[in-house]
């Protein structure tokens, strides 16, 4: 009974804090203090929550039968469980964050973007514990409407052309294959429920497995797997907080998130392995971190550069994801985790240096570093984590990945992570050094730039010791990736 | 007393009708509609309720057994029609009395309200009758109501539209006159009942093919099937609010409800598959969702805009009648039902505009969300219920029709309404787009949010698309049960 409160307040609060913001808009102290009320609040629960769930105590919770069979349920399985404790943990920074960055740009419509930003915490909440298929893809679809008018933010041309890709792409994938895979199981099997093993085993030839597959492959958009991955990229017209939590985070961890546990528990591990489903589609995941690494490299618009490397990252979970084996699921489960909390710092970092320099260019920031070290510290700790490089948490993940793709023999797999990994080194490492050691262009003296406000430097430190944190006890997301993985 | 309410239906609305006629101006007629109209609705309940519990109902009018009387013959299927007509006309009565005001001269208020009491008393006889002929006089009576109804539109363009309506509508019910005759010809009787019963044993007759060719494409034209859609998108565009929510809501279903009726029940079982009409439904099915989806994204009128959008809509019918099958069945009849709630809500929420600032075109509503935060959210989730998101009654509607499909294998029909659902993306975003993200104007400035007298029905709308969308008991219960009910249908 506790158990089902609990499990209902994580989904209902950051709803409830949306209602409040909207409430208290004529005063923002008073509903910028419900925006981190509510996000310590979930911050908390959630570790209660896995505090629990390590322990052995069961969630789940029934709420609607909209079709027969078909359940609106939640259940908590140790995925879902990381999944929530990555958001729910970053959602607390990145509203210190967001308060410093909105009141320093002077955004407007600030109301609008805090309660969407709760209704979109809870959707994501809603996919983390979601039971089966229908109620996955119901909180799926709320969390791209929830995100797009944060999308489009801005309101100018820019950003309703970015809207519109944004809300093309993830709502096109979702109905025209996702919904269409989910339905196809439905008929072949009677059930979308999320059952350890998988439930297709069975029910469907082998031979079209591959392709109901690639349904949910290319149907789950928000794992941005290319060729859908030009939503992501186009999302960047919005304030940097959403880069950061939802697009670095939520969103597409959302997505990656979704792909595992269909491969988990709707297809199986051990069907996939001996069926090979997954042989062909493994190559479009490493086509995709290989090329959006590369487009990385050309872009000199920091937000898009870190965009397609997130890109890249998402296919590094995609990949180890239809491995299929259990060191490639840990390493995909774990990357989840580690890639949330180095990319968000990256972000942070990126709307740092916005917020006090209006620089969006990756070549405008010779010599920036000596004004703004704690930024560029940061930035320089995202980077390491992202590379893999101990001692920072990414280290893990990549290790798996890599333990994975040695397992299944395939040693081009390896060949491809271990390019992707200099490759990473080569657009983002020169970012922090050339702030360090660059020298300004033209007659620029960055005596005028000070760092930017103390919330987003707050923030900043807290992502970037979390990284270092989580190379010396990467524990709790070890034994929850071990645990969802050992299914096998 | 049961049985009684049947006839209770058609009567009590069709008295009411003069009554309010020549009722003193003022609001006196529409209390009355209201009134009239409540009680169907409740009564149209109580029915549902009965038949479920029940079984079937008849009754027989003046005492005349059938097949030679009237027999008014009601099952789940009817009972379910019959409901969603009289709970829309409850709807939106109330919600008509200030579009009305204001876009109807004063002297013809009264003059509307009965129009609009015929209309309903036609649409329920249609639903409750078991008599062919019978079904074609109710078809006449709605069908002149709302030709009248549309006519009052205060564009002058609503006349050409009416006319139009009348030319098609008339060419539409002779051509089901001229069917039910060359079927009365053989079989020698009206009665659903009887003709059902005879008609295997004249089936060889060309006579009783060309009968049911024309009663098909009859009715085609009454819903408005793709190609023969023409007359719609005028009529709804410049008919008035309330008209357009009654008529969009309510005037197709029923003619989709007789098209079940004809072909899985009065015809024995498996005929349709012998003829194309089973392969035309899916073509012009697939053709209406794809071409009047397209054609809606091009609208600049927003009303033109939705009413294109039920021509696309009507192929989801269609393609679901077209499959022959229970699930098929089912899930058109959930459609039904659905789409009902979704474009109600919708064109309540374009009426509110219009009732604001007079008009309703793309550039005219530029901003308008932010004046008319309620209306908005009405459009918001109308337009998520129509693209079929999950937890709205349209993504049931899609469940099911997908479902439909697979289990028949007709991959061409999924693809073609999952794509259709996305062109429905693209035209509701342009309508959210318009009117969130463009600046406003400064006319659009001064607008206020509508009346709470146009609001609570909306609204009763928009949770309804949303409750239908998490408990469906009542809507997939009785569809399924009324698809059972239609024994024609093949397997």
């Amino acid at each position: 009974m506790i158990n089902a409160t609990l499990l209902l307040m994580i989904l209902l609060l950051p709803l409830a804090a949306a209602v409040g913001i909207v409430i208290t808009r004529s005063n923002p102290d008073v509903r910028e203090r419900v925006t981190l009320i509510a996000s310590g609040l979930i911050a908390l629960l959630v570790m209660i929550m896995a505090s629990r769930f390590m322990g052995g105590e069961n969630f789940a919770l029934n709420v609607f039968e909209p079709l027969p069979g078909i359940a609106i349920a939640f259940k908590v399985e140790a995925l879902g469980m990381l999944f929530a404790l990555v958001a729910g943990l970053l959602w607390v920074v990145t509203s210190i964050y967001a308060i410093g960055y909105m009141r320093g740009h002077n955004e407007s419509n600030q109301t609008r973007f805090f309660a969407a930003f709760a209704v979109s915490i809870s959707a994501t909440m809603g996919i983390a514990f979601s039971a089966n298929l229908l109620t996955l893809f119901l909180f799926y679809e709320l969390l791209t409407l929830a995100t797009w008018p944060l999308v489009t933010h801005a309101g100018n041309e820019d950003a309703r052309q970015g809207g519109r890709v944004y809300l093309g792409i993830l709502l096109g994938t979702s109905i025209g294959l996702f919904l269409l895979g989910i339905l196809v199981t439905w008929s072949l099997t009677g059930s979308v429920d999320f059952e350890p093993g998988g439930i297709l085993a069975g029910h469907i030839d082998p031979a079209w497995a591959g392709l109901l597959y690639a349904l949910f492959l290319f149907g789950i958009g928000k794992a941005a797997v290319m060729p859908f991955h030009r939503w992501l990229p186009a999302a960047m017209v919005a304030p940097t907080p959403v880069s950061a939590l939802l697009h670095a985070v939520a969103v597409v961890k959302a997505g990656v998130f979704t792909l595992l546990k269909v491969t988990m528990y709707i297809f199986g591990g051990e069907f996939i392995l001996t069926n090979d489903v997954t042989g062909g589609l493994i190559w479009v995941a490493a086509a995709t971190i290989l090329i959006a690494s590369m487009v990385a490299m050309t872009k000199d618009n920091l937000k898009a550069r870190l965009a397609y490397s997130t890109v890249s990252q998402l296919s590094y979970i995609v990949l180890g994801t239809m491995m299929a084996s259990k060191a490639g699921l840990i390493g995909a489960s774990m990357h989840i985790a580690m890639h949330a909390f180095a990319k968000i710092t990256l972000f942070f970092a990126a709307g740092a240096i916005f917020v006090a320099t209006h620089k969006k260019l990756v070549s405008e920031l010779d010599g920036l570093g000596r004004a703004m070290p704690v930024t560029f510290a940061a930035f320089f700790i995202g980077t390491l984590s992202i590379i893999g490089l101990p001692p920072f948490g990414g280290m893990w993940s990549k290790w798996y990945l890599g333990l994975g793709a040695v397992e299944t023999t395939q040693l081009v797999l390896l060949a491809v992570l271990m390019i992707s990994s200099l490759l990473n080194i080569v657009y983002l490492l020169p970012i922090p050094i050339r702030a360090f050691f660059g020298k300004p262009s033209g007659r620029e003296h960055y005596t005028e730039i000070a760092e930017a406000p103390r919330p987003i430097l707050l923030a900043m430190v807290i992502t970037s010791a979390a990284c270092i944190i989580f190379f010396f006890y990467p524990d709790p997301f070890y034994q929850l990736a071990g645990l969802a993985a050992g299914g096998n | 007393m049961g049985n009684q309410i049947s006839l209770l239906l058609v009567v009590i609305p069709l008295i009411a009708a003069p009554i309010a006629a020549v009722l003193p101006r003022g609001r006196l007629p529409w209390l009355l509609a209201c009134v009239v109209a409540s009680v169907c609705a409740i009564l149209a309940g109580v029915q549902l309720w009965n038949v479920l519990n029940e079984g079937t109902i008849s009754y027989e009018l003046g005492g005349w057994q059938p097949p030679w009387g009237i027999e008014y013959r009601i099952d789940a299927l009817n009972a379910f029609v019959a409901l969603i007509v009289a709970v829309i006309a409850a709807i939106t009565l109330p919600y008509a009395l200030l579009s009305a005001e204001q876009e109807i001269p004063e002297e013809k208020i009264p003059l509307f309200y009965s129009a609009l009491l015929l209309c309903l008393t036609g649409l329920l006889g249609i639903t409750q009758t078991g008599d062919i002929f019978n079904v074609f006089v109710f078809l006449e009576i709605s069908s002149l109501a709302s030709y009248a109804l549309i006519s009052l539109g205060k564009d002058r363009k609503a006349f050409t539209a009416a006319y139009q309506y009348l030319i098609m509508g008339t060419i539409g019910a002779t051509f089901y006159l001229i069917g039910v005759g060359l079927i009365y010809s053989e079989t020698g009787s009206l009665n659903m009942q009887d003709v059902a019963n005879i008609l295997p044993s004249v089936l060889h007759f060309r006579t009783v093919e060309t009968g049911f060719a024309f009663i098909m494409i009859g009715i085609a034209l009454k819903l408005a099937l793709f190609p023969l859609h023409l007359w719609l998108p005028n009529a709804y565009t410049y008919a008035p609010s309330a008209v357009t929510v009654f008529l969009a809501a309510t005037a197709t279903k029923v003619a989709v409800y007789v098209m079940l009726r004809i072909l899985f029940m009065l015809f024995p079982q498996g005929f349709a598959m012998t003829t194309p009409a089973e392969e035309l439904f899916i073509v012009s099915g697939i053709a209406g969702i794809i071409i009047a989806s397209v054609y809606a994204i091009y609208q600049s009128n927003i009303k033109r805009l939705l009413a294109y959008s039920s021509v696309a809509q009507v192929g989801y019918m269609v393609l679901g009648i077209g499959f022959a099958s229970v699930a098929g069945v089912t899930a058109s009849l959930i459609h039904l039902f659905n789409h009902a709630l979704m474009k109600g809500a919708l064109f309540m929420a374009i009426g509110a505009i219009i009732y604001r600032i007079g008009a309703c075109r793309m550039e005219q509503i530029h901003g308008l969300g932010k004046a008319m935060p309620w209306t908005f959210g009405a459009i918001v989730v109308g337009g998520l219920s129509l693209i079929g998101v999950p937890g709205t009654a349209g993504f049931v509607s899609k469940w099911y029709l997908v479902s439909a499909a697979i289990e028949q294998q007709a991959w061409i029909s999924v693809a073609v309404i999952l794509f259709g659902s996305l062109l429905a993306v693209v035209y509701v975003g342009k309508l959210i787009e318009a009117l969130y993200f463009k600046p406003v104007s400064d006319t659009g400035k001064a607008v206020r949010e509508a009346p709470m007298l146009l609001l609570v029905p909306m609204y009763s709308l928009v949770f309804a698309n949303l409750y239908f969308g998490l408990d469906t008991d009542l809507t997939v219960g009785v569809a399924q049960q009324a698809a059972a009910i239609l024994g024609g249908i093949g397997q």
